[in-house]
């Protein structure tokens, strides 16, 4: 068993998680997966119509997943499609998340109506327990669609508000606002609102169009003219510039020949040009004819237009199509869900191994790791060949590298100590900095492109790296002190070898992380001084990660001196947690700066129970010696 | 010895009054980071880094609360050098923690020396404008131009603070003294037409008369500058000449003759001339398409030398400042509809310094950590 049982684990979680990554066995059609991978140009970069769709999602709503009124569910792909070409269905669906209860009231919710009433006792049961929800979150537009002149008056009270100062109530206007506004500019993004048939339309103007052009010029020239033919083609120009106006979406790829990524431009715009050159442009016309099939539930024309639409893209952005594909791929696959997921087993299995099965358990917990780090260097890989960037270039990134950083260094000290202490360390820094990073996705798309100030690969890659590398150790120097005081006081697992190689553990990791804290900090000083002429500037983010540095050196200190021995070495590292915590998130959180990139509320409230939890941790650690389970004689 | 200076080594050597020190700058650097939400970083590195002694104002009272950057820092430089000197011991053992102390006490002072030597200046350029002089985004000067020439002026700049501390100025380029009267260091102004509760004008001569100046709280925001206003006397042999209201809000300078000469006063932002100008030919504020994400800021700029040489064509962009002349020009922000690209210039000879002592650190740890590992590796293998 010892030898079998880990490769079976090993082997079980690899294929779940690599099924992902087949073709088939997704939960759509195959031909809604080509659509998904067609590109567009959005936020900046071109990226396939399936990221635009997840990331939409995940700031409308917290999550991917779609439920029809019915109980069906949709991909993401699927309700975006539904949106594009159905509005009247994506209108049904529960895709905006309200959480303040008076932004509630305002749009006519309150406790009674929101309530969900399950009908088996069992999930009655589950309610109570809270395992399922109690009450409605998510509503769909048809239900906020009354409201939509209240909610617009009182954002425009709130919206002059510094971000800072807004109450939750205006910031959730705020923010339900700019979700209803971009729900509706995509809405209209690739056919006019409440357009029927937009390819018949488009067909017939296609038809009309010398006529049409020759009486509106006609009319403007104040000659005899047919009226009812001007007027139409008038109409059809207004329609097409309230398209125009507002989307986002660039889905209209620049023309043959053209190679200014500029150039892209959304519908509205590119059949602006109609006019102009005499005939409608065959993308526009090639996703009116999807549009058609999708309406009227015609798979096999859908599945044709989409191929012959993607082909013909492929022969002129070759590069940009194989990328989009990769993405659609790499967002299908989850990889970071699956790690997620991996490391979460991989400590169970570890903290198993001091109570139960040693040998075996400790080998399937390493084993889980190793494969849960390799699948997060893949994910990473991919997003910087994606990006064309260094691995670190937002607060998103910079907690995938620190779980991939900290687990590294588990891998190495559990090749060393083989007590299993490194796998419970990688499956818990590896859970948290993904569930950290699954929330920090929820602000919208992670590739998001670099503002100028930031924009060197070689800082990003040197000074960030470096830096994030700093943290990730520190954390794990914290996360081993954590172990050291939650096994000594709550079991009798902690003997005096365990307690001994844990101290030598936190102690070298203290001083990795002192170096790589400090250089990288020096790192971002020389990126300063090269770019501003200024080596220091006390910006949040330098001061936070100075912090660090001094913290480390501190503890380094204490110890060569005498003054703390193993216990006191521990509660020196846990509070290194809340230092490394206050300079990755605390420091953006004061909104000034650099460095601001990344304020997020809802974190805020996060990392108060974070410093909560570390502080009442270095509390038990002081607790008399003979409260120590594993202390105790 | 004696013990009284027994025991002030041991403490200046010890590695305790390390501890309390480094505790000490966490709490300072923490306190001073949330203190920026208010005060700006500018006045945060006044209060609580180049000082001795942080104050707290309780009312009109200033109480001392905590050591300031100069305080902890002199403290731990001075702890560095006492246990450097009394622990000295030859030997390999300990070598990567005296390269790393030693770079320390280089960044320490270097840190030092840079903050009183490095000077903060902004260049404001129109497209197609030629300066040979950068302002100060803080301070002002007071300029008393003599314009009699009109090929040469010739000025005379006295600092804003000694209008602030009323300091009487004699000048043997003036034929008269400058007194400085009241001195608001933050100001607006309003025509006096629009004002009419305003209190009457110190102000006898020039626009000062018709115009009233209001005084406003002192701003520390990053983003926000001090306009002050003074009012100014100028005292001949013969009697005075007159009151003047000087302000940078009042823009052009005004103009009035004395002794048969044509003489210019105004306050504007404290200029620093350079031996060369500079012209703006191009700004370029470039967006990633379909978001207004700034992709990159350029200002595209001709060095003009001056011994002739041939002027350099120099594009300064974010990540990629000029240098030259001991200073360092870099893209720092736009206005006027990208009309205008705004330099910061900084100066500061002290540059080197923090390279040569981080890399020793950094060296020094390396060295350091490297011993341990070697050790540790071994003692295991032995095992």
């Amino acid at each position: 068993m010892t030898r079998s049982l880990p490769m079976f684990v090993v082997a079980a979680a690899a294929v779940c998680a690599f099924s992902g990554l087949f073709p088939g066995s997704g939960r759509q059609p195959d031909a809604v997966t080509a659509f998904g991978r067609l590109p567009v140009l959005s936020e900046g970069r071109i990226k396939p119509l399936d990221s635009v769709a997840r990331s939409t999602l995940l700031v409308l709503q917290g999550r991917q997943r779609v439920a029809a009124p019915d109980g069906a569910e949709l991909t993401p792909d699927e309700w975006l499609l539904d949106v594009l070409f159905a509005p009247e269905k994506a209108d049904t669906y529960r895709t905006f998340v309200v959480d303040n209860s008076d932004l509630l009231l305002l749009i006519g919710k309150n406790d009674e109506n929101l309530a969900i009433h399950y009908k088996s006792s069992a999930e009655q049961l589950m309610a109570i327990l809270d395992i399922l929800p109690t009450r409605q979150r998510r509503m769909s537009f048809n239900e906020i669609a009354p409201y939509l002149a209240e909610i617009e008056a009182q954002y425009k009270l709130a919206e002059p508000v510094d971000a800072q100062a807004r109450t939750q109530f205006q910031s959730a206007v705020v923010q339900l606002y700019g979700n209803l506004s971009n729900y509706v500019h995509l809405r209209r993004a690739l056919a006019p609102e409440g357009s029927k048939d937009f390819l018949g339309d488009l067909l017939r103007l296609q038809e009309n169009l010398a006529e049409g052009i020759e009486a509106v010029r006609a009319k403007e020239a104040g000659k005899p003219h047919d009226e009812a033919k001007a007027e139409a083609m008038i109409d059809v120009g207004q329609e097409f510039l309230g398209m125009s106006e507002g989307t986002d979406l660039l889905a209209i790829a620049p023309d043959p020949g053209d190679a200014d990524p500029n150039a892209w431009r959304n519908a509205g715009r590119a059949l602006l040009e109609t006019f102009g050159q005499g005939f409608v442009n065959p993308s526009v016309l090639a996703y009116a004819g999807m549009g058609y099939a999708w309406r009227q539930h015609e798979p096999g024309s859908f599945e044709h237009i989409v191929q012959l639409y993607g082909s013909s893209l492929e022969t002129r952005f070759g590069r940009q199509v194989g990328k989009a594909r990769i993405e659609t791929l790499f967002n299908q696959a989850e990889p970071f869900y699956s790690c997620m997921l991996i490391y979460l087993a991989a400590f169970f299995f570890a903290a198993l191994s001091w109570l139960k099965w040693p040998e075996a358990s400790r080998l399937s917990a390493w084993g889980l790791v190793a494969l849960g780090w390799a699948i997060a260097t893949a994910g990473i890989a991919t997003r910087m060949w994606l990006e064309g960037r260094p691995p670190v270039t937002n607060l998103y990134s910079s907690a995938l590298f620190i779980g991939w950083g900290s687990v590294a260094l588990c891998l190495v000290l559990e090749a060393t100590y083989k007590n299993a202490i490194g796998s419970a360390a990688a499956g818990l820094i590896g859970f948290a900095t993904l569930m950290i990073a699954h929330h920090l996705a929820l602000a919208g798309d992670t590739l998001e492109m670099m503002r100028a100030v930031l924009d060197s690969n070689f800082w990003l890659g040197t000074h960030v790296v470096v830096v994030t590398t700093g943290y990730a150790s520190t954390f794990l120097a914290g996360i081993l002190a954590v172990i050291y005081i939650l096994r000594g006081v709550f079991t009798r697992t902690l003997d005096k070898a365990t307690a001994d190689a844990l101290a030598r553990m936190v102690y070298g990791i203290v001083c990795f992380a002192t170096l790589f804290s400090f250089v990288g900090t020096t790192l971002g000083g020389i990126w300063a001084d090269q770019s501003w002429g200024r080596f220091w500037g006390w910006d949040p983010k330098e001061n936070g990660a100075l912090i660090i540095v001094i913290w480390n050196a501190l503890i380094l200190h204490a110890r060569w001196g005498g003054f703390v021995r193993q216990r006191g070495l521990m509660c020196l590292a846990v509070f290194g947690n809340i230092v490394t915590s206050w300079s990755w998130f605390g420091t953006n959180m004061l909104g000034i700066g650099l460095h601001s990139y990344g304020f997020t509320e809802a974190a805020f409230w996060w990392l108060s129970a974070f410093i909560a939890v570390q502080l009442a941790l270095i509390a038990v650690a002081n607790l008399p010696l003979n409260r120590w389970r594993s202390f105790r004689a | 010895m004696p013990e009284v200076l027994r025991q002030f080594r041991s403490l200046f050597v010890s590695l305790k009054l390390t501890i309390v020190l480094l505790a000490l700058s966490i709490v300072l650097i923490f306190w001073a980071t949330l203190d920026q939400v208010h005060l700006g970083v500018w006045a945060v590195q006044q209060r609580f880094f180049h000082s001795f002694i942080v104050f707290a104002r309780a009312g009109e009272l200033r109480i001392p609360v905590f050591p300031g950057g100069y305080t902890i820092g002199g403290l731990l430089l001075v702890n560095l050098l006492a246990a450097q000197a009394y622990r000295f011991r030859a030997g390999w053992g300990k070598t990567g923690v005296w390269i790393t102390h030693a770079g320390l006490i280089l960044l320490l002072v270097g840190q030092l020396v840079s903050g009183l030597v490095q000077r903060d200046f902004q260049m404001s350029l129109d497209v197609g404008e030629t300066k040979n002089y950068s302002e100060s985004d803080r301070r002002n000067e007071l300029a008393i131009i003599d314009a009699t020439d009109p090929e040469l002026d010739g000025v005379v700049a006295i600092p804003e603070s000694f209008l602030a501390r009323g300091a009487v100025v004699q000048s043997p380029a003036l034929p008269f003294r400058v007194v400085p009267g009241e001195y608001y260091p933050n100001s607006t102004l309003q025509m006096r037409s629009q004002a009419p509760g305003a209190p009457p004008t110190p102000a006898t001569q020039g626009m000062g008369t018709q115009i009233a100046a209001t005084p406003l709280e002192v701003t520390y925001r990053e983003n926000e500058r001090n306009m002050p206003t003074s009012f100014v006397e100028l005292a001949g042999p013969g009697g005075s000449l007159g009151t003047w209201m000087v302000s940078p809000l009042l823009g052009m300078p005004q103009k009035f003759e004395y002794a048969g000469r044509k003489w210019k006063i105004v306050m504007r932002p404290e200029r620093r001339y350079q031996p060369f100008s500079i012209t703006l030919e191009k700004f370029s504020h470039d967006i990633y398409p379909g978001t207004d994400i700034p992709r990159n800021f350029s200002s595209k700029v001709r060095l003009n030398l001056p011994d002739g040489a041939a002027p350099r064509e120099v594009l300064i962009y974010m990540n990629n400042p000029l240098r030259y002349a001991g200073l360092t020009y870099y893209q720092q922000s736009f206005a006027n509809n990208d009309r205008t690209s705004i330099l910061e210039v900084v100066r500061n000879p002290s540059w080197l310094i923090p390279y040569i002592a981080c890399s020793a650190i950094a060296l020094g740890l390396v060295v350091q950590f490297m011993t341990h590992l070697v050790a540790f590796a071994g003692k295991r293998r032995a095992r």
